[in-house]
């Protein structure tokens, strides 16, 4: 079982209408990942139903037990985040500003400060178009974006990967250089960059790369909207031959790119004799040989 | 006034808006200044013709080690609930980019070992256009919090633009540093694309806004492709509409080289003009 | 020598995880004495930020001479390791710990450090 993770750095490149045309085509010889948590949208291309919802529990809030609690206010006087409050009469933990640090219940002489888990958000196993599951998950309001939630989501579906015989785990990871996509990138057999040729599409391709370069991963490009300036794309070119990073294919400004996608469609079911619909199956098997 | 430009998705458009409207507004001769709160990928100098004026440095507070008087008991390490400090049979060993700086290890520490000094998590950078000033913040790789740039950023920007208009480029998403982008702003404006991503992410980032209560608006982008669903999504809950923008190739032309639009394109200075328009109102 | 390995199982059949930081299990194999023994990596799970590096001190605490594991340590993780003696070997990723153990010894692993 192989995992191939879709990166971009920044977003608008294609990453998502990509991963998700890439798990369409490989059916249930795989097993699709959502780990942009924060904005979730692959589960629009694939028709996910939004099965086996799990909850998903991270970070703890400080709560101040109101009859033990003397209101000395200790605890306020430690608090760097300005998080706890005298509200009528009594002190109170202001839950979004609380920073999980647990100095305030360490302080407090009465033991009136319990550290509650907060639920920080929902996990599903859902089954998609051609007869596989999706893992993926949405983080609550205000919840950190940690990573932990999308190392859960990973590993959810490798387990069903493995249990299913599912030869590859297709994962849209998360945008930025943070966390999130440290997280989506761990583990992974081979990162595909989605870029795009335009001056912001090389800026944020540099920046990710050099992530993906500290772990140590093998990974390929794919150039979206090549045609939209040929110029740019040959510096993405040079950029590429220079880090030694495979392309796979290019192509070009497209708007139905972004028809397919207000049908909900992949661009594979959109119009699947279409010369895009051909070059994205191409650039799928030129990935896959990328993992032999 | 402050206004916010967000947006739940990425790449729907908020620094191609937000480097062009603050020009035009400049061009029309009032005080403004753009700020680039997407610390993790500030991309809005690639659009501006600009000489730096002014680098700071952005720094948080982070305990360091002294070793004099350390036991090495290692209570600081079982009071750090973020696995910033590890101890280590002979030595102790800070993680600053896991701090959270709640000073909880150096203030309970009994020998007064770790004293908490400033260290760097990135740059607060400002520029000048030949029209008005343009201020960035740019987290360090390997940083992973984002918020207190964020924060410092801000404030950077309104202790010293105390009168021009204040336009905030956020970060993409509806988490913590977006919500830091948008809290202390007199009006959020959310950029999206009529597509079904583009409406999924404006329903999170408007529950997002509606915690926060915050005046909002929205600008649809690449208006002409796609379908209705974020027209009707907005008519049905009363959000203005405040411009649409027209999908138009020439306009990822001019992108893709770093230009400005409006200068070239007409119909997208009469969108500028729309969201000018706007802001007028909402300052009567 | 002592070598870990980053594993998904406790057997030589078992899978290697590819991960350092929140991997499943460490197996510590013993050349001396010929045996395995496992320990697992569970309480990762609930930590939101810092996992390599407790796992950096679990691993060190067990005093090994080699480690063995797939994609490597992050840069944090390895602060920690570059500070010890031990020498961590990477590559291993898709193999068993049995292949990974015979890869090792015909050096077709790589050091990460």
């Amino acid at each position: 079982m192989r995992e191939i993770v879709v990166i971009s750095g920044k977003g608008g490149t294609g990453k998502t209408s990509l991963s998700a045309a890439f798990a369409y085509l490989e059916g249930n010889n795989a097993l699709a990942c959502d780990c942009d948590v924060d904005a979730a949208n692959m589960h629009l291309l694939l028709d996910a139903n939004f099965k086996n919802q799990r909850d998903f529990y991270s970070g703890e809030v400080a709560l101040i037990d109101q009859d033990i609690c003397t209101n000395c206010g200790a605890c306020a006087d430690v608090c760097r985040f300005d998080a706890i409050h005298v509200q009528d009469e009594q002190h109170k933990v202001d839950p979004i500003s609380c920073e999980d640090c647990h100095y305030c219940s360490k302080v407090c002489q009465q033991n009136a400060i319990e550290m509650k888990i907060q639920k920080a958000g929902d996990i599903y196993t859902s089954d998609i178009k051609n007869g596989t599951q999706m893992v993926h998950a949405k983080l609550g309001f205000g919840a950190e974006n940690s990573g932990k939630l999308v190392a859960k989501v990973k590993q959810d579906a490798k387990i069903l990967a493995l249990q299913k015989n599912r030869a590859y785990v297709i994962t849209d990871g998360s945008p930025g250089i943070g966390c999130p996509v440290i997280s989506s990138l761990s583990g992974a057999n081979l990162v595909v960059l989605v870029t795009e040729a335009t001056v912001s599409g090389i800026h944020d391709l540099q920046r990710v790369f050099k992530l993906v370069k500290t772990f140590n991963l093998k990974a390929v490009c794919i150039i979206n909207k090549y045609d939209l300036n040929k110029n740019m794309t040959k510096k993405i070119e040079q950029f590429l031959r220079k880090e030694d990073i495979g392309l796979v294919g290019k192509l070009p400004y497209d708007e139905n790119f972004t028809k397919a996608l207000a049908k909900a469609q992949t661009i594979i079911e959109y119009d699947k004799n279409s010369e895009l619909a051909n070059l994205v199956k191409k650039q799928w098997n030129k990935i896959k040989e990328n993992l032999k | 006034m402050k206004i916010t430009i967000a947006s739940g998705k990425g790449g729907t458009g908020k620094t191609t808006i937000s480097t062009n409207l603050a020009s035009y507004i400049a061009d029309m001769g009032s005080n403004v200044v753009l700020t680039d709160l997407d610390v993790e990928e500030p991309n809005s100098a690639l659009f501006l013709k600009t000489e730096l004026v002014h680098t700071q440095i952005s720094n948080k507070m982070v305990p360091t080690w002294e070793s004099e008087a350390c036991t090495l008991c290692g209570e600081c390490a079982k009071n750090c609930n973020f696995n910033a400090i590890v101890a280590m049979p002979s030595e102790i060993l800070v993680f600053a980019e896991l701090c959270h700086s709640c000073y909880a290890c150096s203030e309970l520490c009994p020998t007064d070992s770790l004293p908490m000094i400033p260290t760097r998590i990135g740059e607060i950078k400002e520029f000048k256009t030949k029209t008005f000033p343009f201020i960035e913040g740019r987290l360090d790789l390997g940083q992973e919090m984002a918020v207190p740039l964020i924060t410092q950023t801000i404030k950077y920007t309104c202790d010293k633009y105390k009168k021009h208009i204040k336009i905030f480029d956020a970060p993409p998403g509806t988490s913590c540093p977006v919500i830091e982008a948008s809290k202390n702003s007199d009006f959020v404006i959310l950029i999206t694309e009529a597509t079904p991503f583009g409406l999924n992410d404006l329903i999170l980032a408007v529950e997002t806004m509606k915690v926060l209560k915050k005046k909002f608006g929205v600008i649809i982008n690449r208006y002409g492709i796609g379908d209705n669903s974020v027209e009707e999504y907005c008519k049905k809950e009363n959000i203005p509409i405040i411009t649409k923008v027209k999908n138009d190739k020439e306009v990822a032309k001019l992108y893709s080289k770093g230009e400005l639009i409006y200068k070239k394109i007409e119909h997208f200075k009469d969108s500028l003009d729309d969201i000018v328009t706007f802001i007028g109102e909402l300052n009567a | 020598m002592k070598i870990v390995f980053t594993a998904k199982g406790s057997d030589w059949d078992s899978p290697m995880d590819a991960r350092f930081g929140r991997m499943e299990m460490l197996v510590t194999y013993d050349e001396e004495t010929d045996t395995l023994k496992t320990i697992s990596n569970d309480e990762t799970d609930s930590m939101e930020h810092g996992a390599g590096l407790q796992t950096s001190k679990k691993v060190l605490e067990l005093n090994p001479d080699i480690i063995i594991t797939g994609n490597g340590a992050g840069n944090k993780a390895l602060e920690i390791l570059k500070r010890s003696n031990v020498k961590m070997y990477i590559g291993a990723g898709d193999m068993t710990l049995k292949e990974a153990y015979t890869a090792y010894k015909n050096n077709k692993l790589q050091l990460q450090y």
